[in-house]
């Protein structure tokens, strides 16, 4: 098994959750982060105090999937999610040692 | 030290207790003496009916004349004229008593229509309370959001019983007859020195507590009516300090300022303004224009509190990570601007009830003039404040500024708006919204740090409310203000500099007054509680938990490291800050 973490632009998450309905992916869990890579912050000024805004808000979504569909996933995050500016994001994978569903205490594979 | 502080809190306790022992033991109970109405049945009759140009409708005995009066030709006739012209009133008026009926009712209307203005407009400015709560809070951190909305709220009520207690009677004590509500003489205790050929009023003595139904008391209904509209005056400077002091002071030591605002510190000045003492007498005794004129308070509710609010936050000292060891500043954003502009929407439309009800008479017409002219001066001072910053200083159009620069406009019309045309009105005000800008960065650069622009809004533009009345007073309205003939004028409209030498005058007795009596509160109360400003943990963590109790927003995840700045350029920047900093910072 092996955990899919991709970090996208917010207003993405739409179509990369229908994008993902459509090849059998029913599951994730998504949170709000903030973060940045190899663009620049912009320097603003308030009432005369500088400060940067280096964090951009974005959208941080996890599905664990079996081994065999990690290929397929990567590939629907990556064209889905694109918009050929910077700031599209980064896509990790982590393997999964075990998993359990909790209702009906079925591991693995079952529980993925 | 434990020694100290028990005994300087006798001490305050001791000297609250001496004022309030004195002034009501010094009730006069001669027959003579006003008769207060605590009913309102006898306020308001054929006495108060006046036509729209001041005249009575009733014609009084004239005094009766001293022998040697007698001897003067021109007295006596004087005399002579004042007795026929009674002699026939009288007797015209003892031929018609159902028309003497209706003149009893008529004045009593009169009467009524003033009060209801006075107590709705009264009204109005007890609702900017939450205004300046919400402007306050949305330029500040949400970590602090329940102190700073806490002690905004709490001010009312503090300043209202000190000003209960023995403001209003410090303040008031000796301003006369209330002429537009009824004419009840009962405050009549002024403390006055006489020096240099004139007379010289400090501090009323009448009053303390409201009391007294008896001849020489105060408990009349019109006496309660002026209370509430000053009251609410008095809290609207009460509650300036606690936005320049917002996000670092600790809520005993503000507490002990709110005992000190509405007893003694505000009333002093106002006195010498509103109350017949020496500064509204500068007229009358040294031909200085009308003496210093203050139609609804820019000198005595809003540049005393931005004095108040400057002199606190020098001895407070900025908060945490505002400024570097350079001297330049760091970014503390403020976390709700919608609520800061709401609030200044608040603020704008209690301003209806501050500057017209300053009349203290819906009977006398220049309201209007009054009304309007405050708001084209919100308009300007809006606008103006927006284009400086936009197109001179960041090169962006600035929600902070916009409200800060609305409210010196307002600020600023509020001492002259009965005195100025609309022109006037107008380029005040846009003078205003320039001048809170420059301010603002002033007082950052010199180090004051002042997290929602109270002491430019409030302190500066305060004065030049003022100074711009000596300038564009323009002789329409204001004829006997402060017991000198003719309308008041200024330098633009023929008035010469007079005018403006007493607004001069009564700002600089304003800020030197302040600036004392806020160092002697500050340094009494910072012995009484330890210090102003919270540790340094409590104040990187946010204040509501350890000071109050309770967040101001449960639940609510907060980016506390973007909120808190740490300042450069200090190898120990818990060193940056004066005060009790020897609590280690810790990450929260």
């Amino acid at each position: 098994m092996n955990k899919i973490e991709a970090i996208i632009k917010p207003f993405k998450l739409d179509e990369v959750k229908a994008a993902l309905a459509e090849v059998g992916i029913e599951g994730m869990t998504v949170s709000e982060v903030k973060g940045f890579g190899r663009q620049k912050g912009q320097t603003e000024i308030y009432r005369g105090s500088e400060y940067t805004v280096d964090f951009v808000p974005k959208i941080k979504l996890e599905v664990v999937v079996s081994d065999d569909e990690v290929d397929r996933v990567l590939k629907v995050i990556q064209e889905t999610a694109k918009t050929g500016k910077i700031g599209d994001g980064k896509i990790f994978v982590w393997p999964i040692s075990r998993a359990m569903r909790i209702r009906t205490a079925e591991t693995d594979e079952a529980a993925v | 030290m434990k020694v100290r502080v028990k005994l300087l809190k006798w001490l305050c306790v001791v000297a609250v207790v001496g004022v309030l022992a004195i002034g009501l033991a010094r009730t006069t109970r001669a027959d003579d003496a006003p008769k207060p109405d605590p009913s309102g049945t006898a306020t308001g009759n054929r006495t108060t009916v006046v036509d729209a140009g001041g005249t009575a409708l009733v014609v009084s005995e004239p005094a009766k004349l001293s022998d040697d009066d007698a001897k003067d030709p021109a007295k006596k006739k004087a005399y002579d004229d004042a007795l026929k012209a009674y002699a026939d009133f009288k007797a015209q008026a003892d031929k018609e008593p159902l028309a003497m009926q209706l003149a009893d009712a008529v004045g009593h209307n009169r009467v009524a229509i003033n009060f209801t203005w006075t107590l709705v407009t009264g009204f109005l400015v007890m609702f900017m309370q939450a205004g300046f709560a919400m402007v306050e809070t949305g330029l500040t951190r949400a970590k602090n959001t329940a102190h700073t909305f806490a002690m905004n709220f709490m001010i009312y009520p503090m300043g209202m019983l000190g000003f209960y207690l023995c403001g209003f009677a410090f303040m008031f004590g000796g301003m006369g007859a209330i002429g537009t509500m009824g004419g009840f003489a009962g405050l009549n205790h002024e403390i006055t020195v006489h020096m240099f050929g004139h007379d010289w009023g400090l501090l009323g003595w009448k009053g303390f507590l409201l009391m007294g139904k008896e001849p020489g008391g105060v408990y009349d209904t019109a006496v309660f009516t002026l209370f509430l509209f000053q009251m609410v005056f008095m809290d609207t400077t009460a509650t300036i300090p606690t936005g320049a002091l917002a996000e670092r002071w600790k809520f005993s030591s503000f507490m002990l300022y709110g005992c000190a605002i509405g007893t003694i510190m505000y009333p002093v000045f106002g006195n010498w303004v509103w109350g017949g003492g020496w500064l509204s007498q500068l007229g009358a005794n040294f031909g200085l224009g009308h003496g210093h004129v203050d139609f609804a308070g820019s000198s005595v509710v809003h540049m005393q509190g931005g004095v108040i609010a400057l002199i606190a936050s020098w001895m407070v000292g900025a908060r945490y990570g505002k400024f570097n060891k350079d001297g330049s500043t760091n970014f503390i954003p403020p976390h709700n601007i919608p609520m800061a502009m709401a609030g200044t929407f608040i603020l704008a439309f209690g301003w209806f009830g501050f500057n017209p009800g300053s009349s203290l008479a819906a009977t006398d017409l220049r309201i209007g003039v009054v009304a309007t002219n405050t708001m084209l001066a919100s308009a300007t001072g809006a606008l103006a404040a927006t284009l400086w910053m936009w197109w001179v200083r960041t090169k962006k159009p600035d929600p902070s500024m916009m409200c800060n620069g609305m409210l010196a406009g307002l600020v600023a019309i509020t001492c002259p708006c009965a005195f100025v045309s609309a022109g006037g009105a107008s380029i005040l005000g846009a003078v205003s919204g320039i001048l809170v800008v420059e301010s603002v960065f002033f007082f950052d650069k010199i180090g004051i740090d002042d997290p929602v622009g109270a002491i430019s809004v409030h302190g500066v533009n305060g004065a030049w409310g003022c100074l711009s009345l000596g300038l564009f007073a323009d002789g329409t309205y204001g004829d006997g203000w402060n017991g000198v003939p003719g309308k008041v004028t200024g330098l633009f409209y023929g008035g010469g500099m007079n005018q403006f030498w007493a607004e001069l005058i009564g700002c600089t007795a304003c800020f030197v007054t302040l600036a004392v009596l806020t160092f002697i509160v500050f340094k009494v109360v910072g012995v009484i509680v330890g210090g102003h400003r919270p540790t340094l943990e409590v104040e990187i963590g946010g204040l509501d938990i350890p000071e109050m109790g309770c967040y101001g927003y449960s639940g609510m995840v907060m980016d506390k490291e973007v909120e808190t700045p740490h300042p450069k350029g200090y190898s120990n920047p818990a060193m940056s800050v004066p005060g009790p900093t020897k609590t280690p910072v810790s990450t929260h």
